[in-house]
């Protein structure tokens, strides 16, 4: 960062498979007026919005952005609108924080969204691409073969998937706006139907609506605010094609090279000892595992079995994603908003019944496309 | 003006449906991939610099920058590197479930492709497996991707050294 940008205010809606109470721009406006009001700020104190959401196929309204103007407070300001599918809501904030970082603005409004149920996701996220045959089935046809890799390669258990979702499941319950919050069991997971052989139903993600903001200041700002701010010690953004030759999908390059970029920019050499928390973007529940290695904090072949002693349940040695992550909740444009807000939440001390005891240091982290988009940031409760 | 009386209930939603047609330009690569599947065969691409083979070919590496140059035509046989057993339907897709989705490195080939693997029972079905090209009948192949209707275990060994100049 060119200058320290901290994150002053957070806002988010409930989230339900259903949010029938609101429309697009009403649901993006309760979490932009959450965020003021967590601010103490006014729409007069915002210098610029950035907004962001996954693809425009998801509600069949292009470019809603346009639309959207008023109710994020963005006439006559300047406005931004992101897009790097899955991952945008960490990236749309990354985004943020990069214009003020920058100097030019000091206090940017970040924005995010989905509303599944207004589509039909399943259907938006199988293209029937041209010349291709049209055989991926959604977001998890997609990502099983290569969570049937991942399993391959490193002879984890088959109950490790579930007890993913165990965990989520008990941090969901305790965070308010969860979608899912309802505790499960390994079995009744494992008792759940093969969606896409080796991914359930009961280890896929669920299908929300809803939003999250946040507000961003500069340094001088920023301590003037009423609540202790979450200071961004580093923010990066890395991309992959999609076609490359030996691509590891399994643990992509772009990941592991956009986390060792934030490592370094934040001065942490040992993740798994110098972060007390992550939230990690698993919308299906093996993606942990595999992230827990592709971000170095365990070693190749590892992951899993950090999920199996516990260690990253609530209260264990690494909690990994306590608000439940994506795994409880999907409003897809607003998910990698959501993971990088939760970790902020975290270091301001102000997570209530998901506050990670004397947590100092958090990972956000938010992935998209073919695995090919990677947005993340380090946020600490010091400058 | 007659107006009629207001709905009883709230109005909470309308249903839109949206249908356009688009006309997608193959590009001139992938137009000689395209034809060449009419005669059975599987062309590629070769980066100049690193000499790995895109399938479909295309015209410069993501990876090196470089152009690839020269088309090469790879076997219509290959391995699963992974695959997925879908159970779940997609609209306006007519596949019969469950079916198997794999990632099919095809011999000669850096990039795997898609392929969906018939023939065989799902659970039959493991990474690693030897699988080839079921095509269309002669005189029924268009120059389109549905020209190859499926692949199926092998039963046959793929002859020969591959990618091979056309």
């Amino acid at each position: 960062m060119k200058r320290p940008v901290a994150v002053v205010g957070v806002g988010q809606t409930h989230h339900a498979s259903r949010r029938s109470d609101v429309s697009i721009a009403g649901l993006v406006r309760e979490a932009v007026d959450r965020a003021l009001l967590d601010a103490g700020l006014e729409h007069k104190d915002i210098d610029a919005v950035i907004i962001g959401k996954a693809p425009d196929m998801l509600e069949g309204v292009a470019q809603p952005e346009q639309y959207l103007v008023g109710a994020v407070g963005a006439h006559m300001k300047p406005m931004l609108r992101v897009h790097t599918a899955g991952s945008v809501g960490a990236s749309t904030a990354i985004t943020a924080a990069t214009h003020v970082a920058s100097g030019l603005y000091n206090r940017v409004l970040t924005v995010a969204f989905e509303k599944q149920s207004e589509g039909n996701t399943m259907w938006a996220l199988s293209p029937n691409l041209p010349f291709t045959a049209p055989l991926v089935a959604g977001a998890g046809g997609y990502f099983a073969p290569y969570c049937r890799e991942y399993i391959a390669r490193t002879k984890a258990p088959l109950h490790i998937g579930p007890l993913t979702m165990v965990y989520a499941r008990e941090n969901g319950a305790r965070n308010e706006y969860a979608h899912l919050r309802e505790p499960v069991t390994v079995e009744q997971v494992m008792e759940t139907p093969m969606l896409w052989d080796p991914i359930r139903f009961g280890e896929t993600c669920p299908a929300s609506d809803g939003a999250a903001a946040m507000i961003l200041a500069c340094e001088e700002l920023a301590k003037k605010g009423p609540r202790r701010p979450a200071w961004i010690k580093a923010a990066y953004t890395f991309a992959e094609a999609m076609w490359v030759p030996n691509r590891d999908q399994v643990s992509p390059k772009a990941g592991q090279i956009c986390a060792g970029k934030v490592y370094e920019a934040a001065g942490i050499t040992d993740p798994w000892k110098e972060i007390d928390t992550a939230e990690l973007y698993v919308p299906f529940s093996w993606f942990q595992a595999m992230w827990l290695e592709n971000l170095g904090f365990c070693a190749e072949g590892e992951g899993w079995k950090a999920i199996d002693r516990g260690d990253t349940r609530f209260g264990g040695r690494l909690p990994i994603d306590p608000s439940g992550g994506v795994l409880c909740t999907n409003p897809i444009g607003a998910s990698g908003m959501l993971r990088l807000a939760e970790a902020a939440l975290q270091v301001m001390g102000r997570a209530g019944s998901h506050q990670v005891e004397g947590a100092k240091t958090a990972l956000g982290h938010a992935y998209g496309g073919g695995a090919q988009y990677f947005a993340m940031w380090v946020v600490s409760s010091e400058l | 003006m007659k107006c009629s009386a207001p709905p009883e209930t709230p109005v909470k939603y309308v249903e839109a449906v949206v249908w356009l047609p688009y006309h997608y330009v193959a590009g001139d690569y992938r137009a000689v991939y395209l034809r060449a599947l009419k005669d059975k065969k599987i062309l590629g691409s070769r980066c100049d610099v690193t000499k790995k083979v895109f399938v479909p070919p295309v015209i410069n590496s993501p990876e090196s920058f470089a152009p690839c140059s020269e088309l090469v035509q790879v076997s219509d046989q290959g391995r699963i590197t992974t695959f997925c057993i879908v159970n779940i339907p997609v609209i306006g897709r007519n596949l019969e479930l469950p079916y198997v989705a794999a990632s099919v490195l095809l011999d000669g080939a850096d990039i795997p492709i898609f392929a969906l693997i018939q023939e065989c029972r799902t659970e039959d079905v493991h990474m690693g497996m030897r699988v080839e090209a079921v095509w269309k009948p002669d005189g029924q192949r268009q120059g389109d991707h549905e020209d190859i209707l499926y692949f199926r275990p092998s039963q046959s060994s793929s002859s020969g050294e591959w990618p091979r100049p056309i």
